[in-house]
């Protein structure tokens, strides 16, 4: 098992998902999705290849939203960042808390704080938002001021 | 001595009310009821209910969640209770009072005696800061 | 219909030092299912760090925890040099390895010490903390504070560790490790501490893969990831040394992996302290000319396990976006399966044994009754619970 191998096999399965591919270095991979396809290529990764689910980090950029989910194959050190680009105005994206347990929390921090909706998440409540800001607020959204807080 | 110079004097009950901190003066507060500062042997201790408490020492930057909480504390507490605010974060907010849910220093909350600044504050700055204010209570 | 009684741990009670509620819904005397509050503790760290420059940003994140103060500025700093493809020096690389060894030492004495007095043992405290007071004295000799210790920076460390200290670093460590035995011995050889804590709050190996646990917690399952050996940073390929796991999966071999570490780092510091000596005309820092845009994916191994901090660049001055992952993130959601079916008195202990770092995970959590909307127990009863629970096993064997 090596860093090729596992891309070259990434590539076979997801040939039409992939929208673009950057090896940083021997241990640190991008791979840019298609949104539709984060739920197949995560079985594929947690089941099939033994890859650990890391964290994931929502952004708020001129393209959009966008979700860098990271996952880890500690037996090689490696990292892989799969990026996906959703859309301005209703960013949505399926949740892989079905799958494991491991993005439960993270999917709900990203909803509070981004207002990005995850699909069929099996429980979207609150995690850290209660008493700290209000419903319909997203603090890490570039519009954000924060005397939208009340104090 | 006034009666109430003549309480602080000795055995403060000490209640502990950690905000949203980093942690390390809850370590350093901590660390003075341990061997090698030992402030028990001097009567203090730390108490599970403000009820009990001479003394409630506020630490960290309080967000607004907390903000409730402290203020509830402070009223269960009996009077005259004598409040001090530790490190840079109580007693200013420190590093964290540009962030979005900061809601105040402690001061800002309830009437505090004493601040402990540092970051965090050596458990030697602590116990002088606790002499001060009860020699001048 | 049986009926729940809710049992808080928390908020504010001496020995959680930050506010966190548990709300444990029980059957009896037996948890059936657990829930938590969080954001007591949420500070926006993530976003004032994108008004921060990179050199600021490690004081920022130095002050997410206070236990794990280094192991974030390590994974911010392993992060940029990653996406600036900046190579430190040798000696910064000893350095960094002897501060994070010294921080894992020191945390774990910490653990060892809270555990104690979960269990009953107030004894094991006070020893526990009082040996731990000789590293943090080395700490204060190396960068002028107990905690917190701003020795980091990119390209580098921002203090050196001088040649004449190395002695007075390696009489400490020999110190530290009789006092290991010590504790090793008091703790490992208790039969009621072995009644206590094997076969209580046992998460499989199947657990520790569905929530992505890290660190002790998911070494004692037999899952053996250890990001110094994985992904390895700083001096950690430089020096000899072993990952420590076990097979339990319970209290009691979480304990024996995080004793059984101490000795670990405490051979990893000598190693490094000797290439130190080799380095005597090394740099510590390098030239460091601007952040290129990109991002960079950078991890330490904390005491608790992996920490994971993103950062994405924009060529100016300050991070366009800084993501940040403590260990205890993943390791405290893990409560769910070690506390489910546990005894109300074993359910304080299995908290305790994942070393929740709440800081850093800038999570908080409360509880109170289901029923009446009283507390039933609060969280200084419930350590008297447990304590209650000690007392008896040790007349059962007559100590």
């Amino acid at each position: 098992m090596n860093k090729e191998l596992i891309i070259e096999n990434f590539k076979k399965n997801f040939k039409s998902d992939i929208l673009e591919i950057a090896e940083k270095n021997q241990r640190r991979i991008i791979i840019r999705i298609r949104s539709e396809s984060i739920l197949s290529i995560a079985a594929w990764l947690y089941k099939e290849a033994g890859f650990r689910f890391i964290i994931a980090t929502a952004l708020h950029t001129k393209k959009g939203f966008e979700i860098h989910y990271h996952f880890s194959l500690d037996s090689l050190g490696l990292i892989l960042n799969i990026h996906v680009i959703l859309d301005k105005v209703n960013p949505e994206i399926e949740s892989l808390s079905n799958m494991f347990n491991a993005s439960n929390w993270i999917e709900r921090e990203m909803h509070e704080l981004f207002g990005i909706n995850f699909l069929n998440h099996p429980n979207q409540e609150k995690l850290i938002s209660e008493g700290n800001w209000a419903e319909g607020v997203y603090p890490y959204r570039k519009e954000f001021k924060s005397d939208e807080v009340k104090r | 001595m006034g009666f109430k110079s003549y309480c602080f004097k000795k055995s403060l009950w000490v209640f502990h009310f950690g905000g949203a901190s980093c942690n390390n003066c809850d370590i350093e507060i901590l660390d003075c009821l341990t061997p090698r500062h030992d402030l028990e042997r001097f009567g203090i201790l730390l108490v599970g209910s403000i009820r009990h408490a001479d003394v409630l020492l506020v630490n960290g930057s309080i967000n607004i969640r907390d903000k409730e909480r402290l203020l509830e504390i402070y009223n269960q507490a009996p009077k005259p209770i004598l409040v001090v605010a530790i490190g840079a974060c109580g007693c200013t907010g420190g590093i964290f009072a540009e962030g979005y849910t900061f809601a105040g220093p402690v001061d800002k909350i309830v009437p505090v005696n004493a601040y402990i600044p540092g970051c965090p504050p050596k458990p030697e700055a602590i116990i002088a800061g606790i002499v001060k204010l009860v020699n001048n209570s | 219909m049986s009926k729940k009684t809710l049992i808080p741990i928390g908020p504010y009670h001496p020995l959680q030092e930050e506010p966190e509620l548990f709300k444990l819904y029980c059957d009896g005397e037996i948890v059936k299912d657990i829930k938590w509050e969080t954001g007591y503790n949420h500070r926006g760290i993530e976003k004032l760090s994108e008004s921060k420059t990179y050199e600021q940003v490690f004081f920022l994140v130095e002050r997410i925890c206070g236990i794990c103060s280094t192991s974030h500025p390590f994974a911010f700093a392993n992060a940029v040099e990653e996406l600036a493809d900046i190579e430190i020096t040798n000696r910064a690389k000893y350095i960094r390895s002897i501060i994070g060894e010294l921080e894992r030492i020191h945390s774990h004495l910490l653990w060892v010490g809270l555990a104690g007095h979960f269990l009953g043992y107030n004894t094991v405290f006070m020893w526990a903390w009082k040996y731990r007071e000789p590293v943090l004295d080395l700490f204060e000799m190396i960068s002028g504070n107990r905690n917190s210790y701003a020795m980091f920076k990119i390209g580098g460390v921002r203090r050196d560790i001088e040649e004449s200290k190395i002695p007075v670093i390696q009489k400490v460590l020999g110190d530290v490790k009789k006092k290991t035995d010590l504790l090793v011995g008091a703790v490992m050889d208790d039969p009621v501490i072995h009644a206590r804590t094997k076969g209580v709050g046992i998460l499989t190996k199947q657990d520790i893969i569905d929530y992505g646990a890290v660190g002790p917690t998911a070494r004692a399952s037999g899952v053996a990831i250890d990001v110094r050996m994985d992904d390895p940073y700083a001096a950690y390929p430089l020096v000899n040394w072993k990952v420590i796991s076990a097979e339990a999966g319970d209290v009691f071999a979480k304990a024996q992996v995080r004793l059984l570490e101490m000795y670990e780092s405490i051979s990893i510091i000598n190693q490094c302290l000797e290439g130190l000596k080799k380095e005597k005309e090394g740099e510590i820092t390098v030239k460091v000319k601007e952040i290129p845009e990109g991002i960079g994916n950078g991890r330490a191994e904390a005491p608790r396990g992996e920490v994971f901090h993103f950062v994405q660049s924009d060529g100016s001055n300050s991070p366009a976006r800084h993501k940040i992952r403590a260990p205890s993130y993943v390791n405290i959601a893990t409560f769910k399966k070690s506390c489910i079916g546990q005894t109300i008195s074993d359910a304080t202990l299995s908290l305790a044994a994942v070393d929740p770092c709440y800081c850093c995970t800038e999570r908080m959590a409360v509880a109170y009754d289901v029923h009446s909307g009283e507390k039933i127990m609060n969280a200084s009863e419930l350590i008297s619970k447990s304590a209650e629970r000690t007392n008896e096993l040790k007349k059962k064997f007559s100590i």
